[in-house]
């Protein structure tokens, strides 16, 4: 059994990747989203580059948070509707295990797309490039931490009423220290201030969430066939 | 699709692994009890299964025969009693469990966007079988390629049993199994049952119409008295509901 823990993450993660690619409209939604939400700020707050400069980090940030919302509900629904779930627990691969490449596949499939679009997105918000580095390692270290907590939100509002209504109040609070540390890296690198510390405790929150979160999302696998 | 010359059984059959010799008490299932909210759904359900027995659970809607299918496949924790396989608890450990159970559910757990074949691949991961087998032996080899959205209901269902095949488990657990299959499915389904238990396996499935397993024994589950349904809505005058 040990042997085909590897073999059946990755065969969960290619099933993903191909449903993901047959349903594109679905996949390049979130992205879609990102781009026009971070499109609307200069249209509201006005065409100054100065105050659009000063902004750019924020709107990126909350952009891609919001965005990486948008597919959670489908991440366990879609499985628990159609039985698929019941089989996926039956392959004997432990439940915090399936979860963890579920929110692997989220991230692949939300999280990466997102990252990519961000680059675009800054420059046309006017981010100096020199902080696009700085802007793309915390998006990478937070867009991970977004398909961890969130993965965790949707296993555990799995099969309520309204869950996802719920989602967004569950996920939002539990990933503000990822934005504040994100958004207050880029406004140091904007500075000049020493961005590194944000980064590392950005990194640190990945640390805690990658072994914490699939754990709890496990546990809400099993609830939630019940 | 159904080819000029039929499969032969010997074919059909070689999908399934040789299990315990018959005549080993296997599955024990002991004074089951699962509460459903402030219901008690099933109350102290027991009963002994050996090496190629297999067994119809009946009795009316509502009466708890898919909610013990999925105790005995460990989805769901009983509220008391034990399951024991070769007389060990097999709910300590259900991920292990998880491999000598073949389950079929109400839903057929398909995929719509993915094709026959890429619906299998993961129970084929999972087990090591062979799915182009498994689907020969349920005639949809021809269908293999075709995006599960444009099969039929019992397309769906072949394709569901071909996943039961695929996992080459012991123990059977089969919710419906013959739910929009026709004739000719229905006589294969008999001789994949009496391969499987002559190769040492267990059925057990839940059925309202007869199931090609002879000499299976049957579980009657009593269900519901009428008395005992909770009736909330007894306190209310009726013009506050209209």
């Amino acid at each position: 059994m040990t042997l085909r823990i590897p073999a059946l993450i990755t065969a969960i993660l290619e099933r993903d990747l191909r449903l993901a690619l047959r349903h594109g409209a679905d996949t390049l939604g979130a992205v879609l989203f990102f781009i026009l939400a971070g499109a609307l700020f200069p249209l509201a707050l006005g065409p100054s580059p100065e105050l659009l400069r000063r902004m750019a980090p924020g709107i990126v940030w909350v952009c891609a948070l919001l965005a990486a919302l948008l597919p959670l509900d489908r991440l366990f629904g879609s499985e628990l509707e159609d039985g698929s779930l019941d089989q996926l627990l039956m392959t004997g691969l432990p439940p915090s295990l399936i979860a963890l490449a579920k929110m692997i596949a989220h991230w692949l499939t939300t999280g990466l797309p997102l990252l990519l679009a961000a680059g675009p997105l800054a420059i046309m918000l006017g981010m100096p490039t020199a902080s696009m580095v700085v802007l793309l390692t915390g998006l990478l270290l937070g867009t991970l931490i977004l398909s961890l907590i969130g993965g965790m939100a949707a296993s555990v509002v799995l099969g309520a009423r309204r869950g996802g209504v719920l989602l967004p109040l569950l996920v939002l609070p539990l990933t503000t220290p990822a934005l504040i540390f994100g958004a207050a890296a880029l406004d140091a690198a904007q500075t000049g201030l020493s961005w590194g510390p944000d980064l590392e405790l950005l990194g640190a929150f990945l640390a805690a969430a990658l072994p914490l979160c699939p754990l709890a999302a496990g546990a809400g696998l099993r609830a939630a066939v019940e | 699709m159904p080819g000029p010359h039929p499969l032969p059984i010997a074919r059909r059959i070689s999908v399934i692994p040789a299990f315990t010799p018959p005549g080993h008490p296997l599955l024990e299932v002991e004074n089951i009890s699962v509460f459903r909210g402030e219901r008690l759904v099933l109350d102290r359900v027991g009963f002994t299964l050996e090496a190629g027995d297999a067994l119809l659970l009946t009795g009316p809607n509502g009466a708890g025969k898919s909610t013990l299918l999925r105790v005995l496949a460990g989805l769901h924790k009983p509220e008391g009693g034990h399951v024991l396989w070769s007389g060990v608890d097999a709910l300590a450990d259900r991920s292990q469990h998880a491999g000598r159970v073949a389950y079929l559910g109400h839903q057929d757990a398909l995929k719509l966007g993915l094709t026959l074949r890429e619906n299998l691949t993961l129970a084929a991961r999972a087990s090591g079988g062979n799915p182009d087998l498994c689907m020969e032996s349920l005639n949809i080899s021809g269908l293999a390629d075709l995006p599960a959205r444009m099969l039929s209901a019992g397309q769906k269902r072949r394709a569901a049993l071909a996943r039961v095949l695929l996992a080459q488990a012991p123990l059977w657990l089969l919710d419906e199994p013959s739910l929009g299959l026709d004739i000719n499915t229905m006589g294969l389904l008999g001789t994949l049952f009496a391969a499987h238990r002559q190769a040492g396996g267990i059925v057990i499935a839940t059925t309202h119409v007869p199931l090609p397993l002879p000499d299976a024994r049957t579980h009657a589950l009593p269900g519901l008295n009428e008395s005992d349904i909770p009736q909330p809505l007894e306190d209310f005058p009726e013009d506050d509901l209209l």
